[in-house]
């Protein structure tokens, strides 16, 4: 550090934010996720305006690196990138070497090679980013491994509760559905219970999680129901997933008709709920099968501002992994 | 070294109402003003300047907050990113004449980032400087319209600014840095 630049930080209050990576938010501090939702704001703030670019990342290169398809959170994260005026560069497994059989870590180290600070990726096996993580010279943002995690996903979703609701602390957080093989809910579970929420997970006993319950203090604030309607009593936030038919193959439900009419969202389960109950959806929306398009589209629904919120979150989280230089 | 105090609480208040005076003197329509205070310290600054003028000609002068974070030339090579803080500006800048408040005039680069934040959000007439203390030791272009106290400083010099409303405390001083110069 120079003489000069130790003078210009004099005054500057800088963030307590000391990751490389984004892997996962089941070690965040509740100051964490703070420093996220209020640098998140000033972002929402930068997309309310007619110039919805500022120049903080310029001359960072981002690369996406999906090995799974994705709308909206690769086209979030290339515009968050964009916004930040970072350069972007788009990767999909199917139509690049990896389709000739180049591995992760060596795509991880070409994408490198040609400059990449920042690697957003994807894929469909739980771990792979924290295993791309290990190898690169990056800073790896995990946007979804497997039934793993989705971090950015998670402190999106925390974002719009807090739009809605004072704080998470105290509230009844239900998420609707297979929970078992959603990386949504696993991050999200983390994120609410850390910051004082209890999540009550519901749907067919087969698709609920195992391993939840035990002595650790965080499975107290969680509960496992099979009872839509005991599940949506009093609930503030109600969190529809999507039921995963790519994941289904197992035949852990006998038919998606039996699911529609025990566990869809409809407004009459919904009226169990909170009169200000915020109802959510991670998306892609099956609709009129995890919920009904009435409450999709209906007054209590957040599934659009989840969207635009997701845009604002990520700003925030590329621009705070991408100071200095952490290891 | 111990710090010398350069401007205590009345040195403060004399200065900044001179400088309100200045910039009446040179505003012919003080309704076009508007002004803003870049984080931190250059907030309570265009509050003051806003009330002394408020006091000394009745104009209400609109006071907005200026975060730069996003706009800084050194986000890349710093070990930290700075907090970024909300921006807000009470109406439309365009056409107005915008008087931009800081605390201390250093290498200009703040001032730099600060005018490039300001242009994203709008076309202003013209963009004026007021700065409470000016130490030199200019990087950039760029000069003050409204100075509050010349303090020639040598760059191994720290000059403070410290303010009831941020800091409990209104007075400057200066001090050597004894970090400075050593090879970190």
């Amino acid at each position: 550090m120079t003489e000069n630049s130790l003078n210009e930080n004099q005054g500057i209050e800088a963030v307590s934010w000391n990751r490389k990576h984004l892997l996962d938010i089941d070690d965040f501090s509740t100051s964490e996720f703070d420093l996220v939702m209020k640098t998140a704001d000033v972002m929402k703030d930068v997309l309310s305006r007619p110039i919805k670019k500022v120049p903080a990342l310029r001359g960072k290169t981002i690369g996406t690196l999906f090995y799974e398809p994705s709308t909206r959170t690769r086209s979030s994260f290339e515009l968050a990138a964009k916004n930040l005026s970072a350069d972007v560069v788009n990767l999909a497994a199917s139509s690049s070497s990896i389709a000739k059989g180049e591995n992760l870590i060596d795509t991880v180290h070409t994408l490198e090679a040609v400059g990449v600070d920042v690697l957003i990726m994807r894929h469909p096996i739980a771990g792979a980013s924290h295993l791309a993580a290990r190898y690169a010279k990056s800073s790896i943002i995990n946007a979804g491994d497997g039934a793993h995690a989705h971090p950015t996903q998670a402190l999106l979703d925390m974002y719009t509760i807090l739009k809605h609701k004072p704080c998470i602390q105290g509230l009844k957080i239900v998420i609707l559905g297979d929970s078992r093989h959603s990386r949504v809910a696993r991050s999200n579970i983390w994120g609410f219970t850390a910051m004082g929420a209890s999540v009550t997970l519901c749907g067919p006993r087969s698709l609920l999680p195992v391993g939840l319950t035990g002595q650790h203090a965080v499975y107290s604030n969680i509960k496992l129901e099979t009872d839509i309607s005991l599940a949506l009593d009093g609930a503030d936030v109600v969190m529809a997933l999507r039921m995963q038919k790519e994941r289904q193959s197992a035949g852990l439900i006998p038919d998606i008709r039996e699911y529609v009419a025990q566990f869809r969202l409809t407004s009459e389960r919904l009226a169990a709920a909170r009169p200000d109950v915020v109802v959510m959806h991670p998306g892609p929306v099956n609709e009129d099968i995890e919920i009904s398009s009435e409450v999709a589209s209906g007054p209590h629904s957040v599934i659009n501002e989840q969207v635009s919120n997701g845009l604002a979150v990520r700003m925030a989280v590329l621009y705070l992994i991408t100071g200095g230089n952490k290891e | 070294m111990e710090p010398i105090i350069i401007l205590n609480r009345e040195d403060i208040r004399r200065t900044l109402g001179r400088m309100a005076h200045e910039i009446i003197e040179t505003n012919k329509n003080l309704s076009k003003i508007i002004m803003i205070g870049m984080r931190t310290r250059g907030v309570p600054l265009a509050n003051r300047l806003a009330a002394y003028i408020k006091a000394y000609e009745e104009a209400r002068i609109p006071v907005g907050v200026l975060d730069f974070s996003l706009y800084r030339d050194d986000l890349g090579s710093r070990d930290l990113q700075p907090a970024v803080k909300s921006t807000s500006i009470p109406s439309g800048i365009d056409g107005k004449v915008v008087i931009l408040v800081d605390d201390v005039l250093f290498t200009g680069r703040s001032a730099r980032a600060a005018m490039d934040a300001l242009i994203d959000l709008g076309r202003p007439s013209a963009i004026k400087l007021a700065v409470l203390v000016d130490r030199g030791h200019r990087e950039l272009p760029i000069r003050a319209d409204y100075v509050g106290k010349n303090i020639p400083s040598s760059k191994d010099e720290e000059v403070q600014v410290k303010l009831s409303e941020t800091d409990n405390l209104d007075e400057v001083s200066i001090y050597k840095n004894s970090e400075a110069g050593k090879c970190l």
